[in-house]
């Protein structure tokens, strides 16, 4: 039984995206969960389709969306409050010290992140590769489980096959409601879904990746 | 934001000529080009806050795209592809160009007083 899940990715959405049926499935067995976003994906391209945000007021609306969603999921949000695309700037010892002081308060026993190295969007890369940071320096970690997400094209290749794979079928509806609800960003990747009828290859392979959430199980060494 | 129409971007592009000004400029194809696309690069630049002080600026462009040339007392700033506009309710001029899903392309925006630049009330 999870005490408690700690989610940790740099953007509204990422959570919707890569693991809301995870986080569904915790939700129904009681586990609690918190986000802890780590932007509010102020350089996104998305704008909304039809277009309603602007470069200056895309935080607004996709922090509301971030709010949305988590009460949909019934999970708790924090917000790290670094600025989208410049994670990897950042130095990392603060980001990983920022990190690991919401580690001690909320003493998680799962942690779910990106894959450093393998999570296509630097942002991704460099707050997974903080959080397996601040886990490391932590007195015991033996408790703690890391569950990391890979998305790169070929990561199966070095990586093997994923040690955590969810069918999240069951959370279908759960997941496509949060990511409808990032409004601003997933107007795309809805119609892809309602058009999913579509056959083509490129279709059924983002919706398989959809389907399942794959994760490996990282020991992090002292 | 509304279509670009030269006539009403000109006199907003004037009004900000000869003052000190912070601009925003930025173009980006995103961080997953190269990922749905192996023949692709990501490529991207921006520039945030830049304080400069330009002694023209003029907007030029047919078709429904439109360049903007900054000219400073020591070189420009320039955009290609600008498509839309705004003042927005903190009066700066707000101007960027989408591709056909609603995508920004390249922005560039001019405003009196600095962008936000840390994560805004997080």
């Amino acid at each position: 039984m999870q005490r408690h899940v700690l989610v940790i990715f740099p953007h509204p959405d990422d959570e919707s995206f890569g693991a809301s049926g995870t986080i569904a499935q915790f939700r129904e067995q009681g586990v609690p969960v918190t986000y802890l976003c780590g932007t509010l994906g102020e350089m996104g391209r998305n704008m909304g389709n039809p277009i309603f945000a602007n470069r200056e007021n895309l935080y607004t609306f996709r922090k509301q969306e971030l709010f949305e969603a988590a009460k949909k999921l019934d999970i708790q949000v924090e917000m790290l409050g670094y600025r989208d695309k410049t994670l990897e700037f950042e130095p990392q010892k603060e980001v990983s010290e920022r990190i690991r002081s919401y580690i001690d308060t909320l003493k998680p026993n799962l942690i779910i992140t990106h894959y450093p190295g393998y999570a296509v969007h630097p942002d991704h890369n460099a707050l997974g590769a903080a959080v397996m940071e601040a886990v490391r320096t932590m007195d015991s970690n033996e408790q703690l489980e890391v569950w990391a997400h890979a998305i790169s094209n070929q990561h199966e290749d070095e990586l093997g096959p994923p040690d955590v794979v969810h069918d999240v079928t069951p959370y279908w509806e759960q997941k496509l409601n949060a990511i409808e609800t990032h409004l601003s960003q997933a107007s795309g990747m809805m119609s892809l879904l309602k058009d999913s009828q579509k056959d083509d290859t490129q279709t059924s392979e983002q919706l398989e990746r959809l389907r399942t959430e794959r994760y490996y199980r990282l020991s992090i060494k002292k | 934001m509304q279509a670009i129409e030269i006539d009403k971007v000109q006199p907003l592009i004037d009004a900000f000529a000869g003052k000190d000004v912070y601009v925003h400029l930025e173009t980006t194809n995103g961080a997953y080009a190269s990922h749905f696309n192996e023949n692709a690069y990501n490529v991207g630049a921006f520039i945030r806050n830049a304080h400069v002080r330009y002694q023209h600026g003029k907007i030029v462009g047919t078709g429904g795209s439109f360049r903007v040339g900054l000219k400073l007392d020591l070189g420009w700033v320039y955009a290609e592809g600008v498509t839309d506009f705004e003042m927005d309710d903190q009066n700066r001029l707000l101007m960027a160009g989408h591709d056909v899903e609603g995508r920004l392309m390249v922005a560039l925006e001019i405003s009196e007083t600095p962008f936000s630049h840390e994560s805004e009330d997080a």
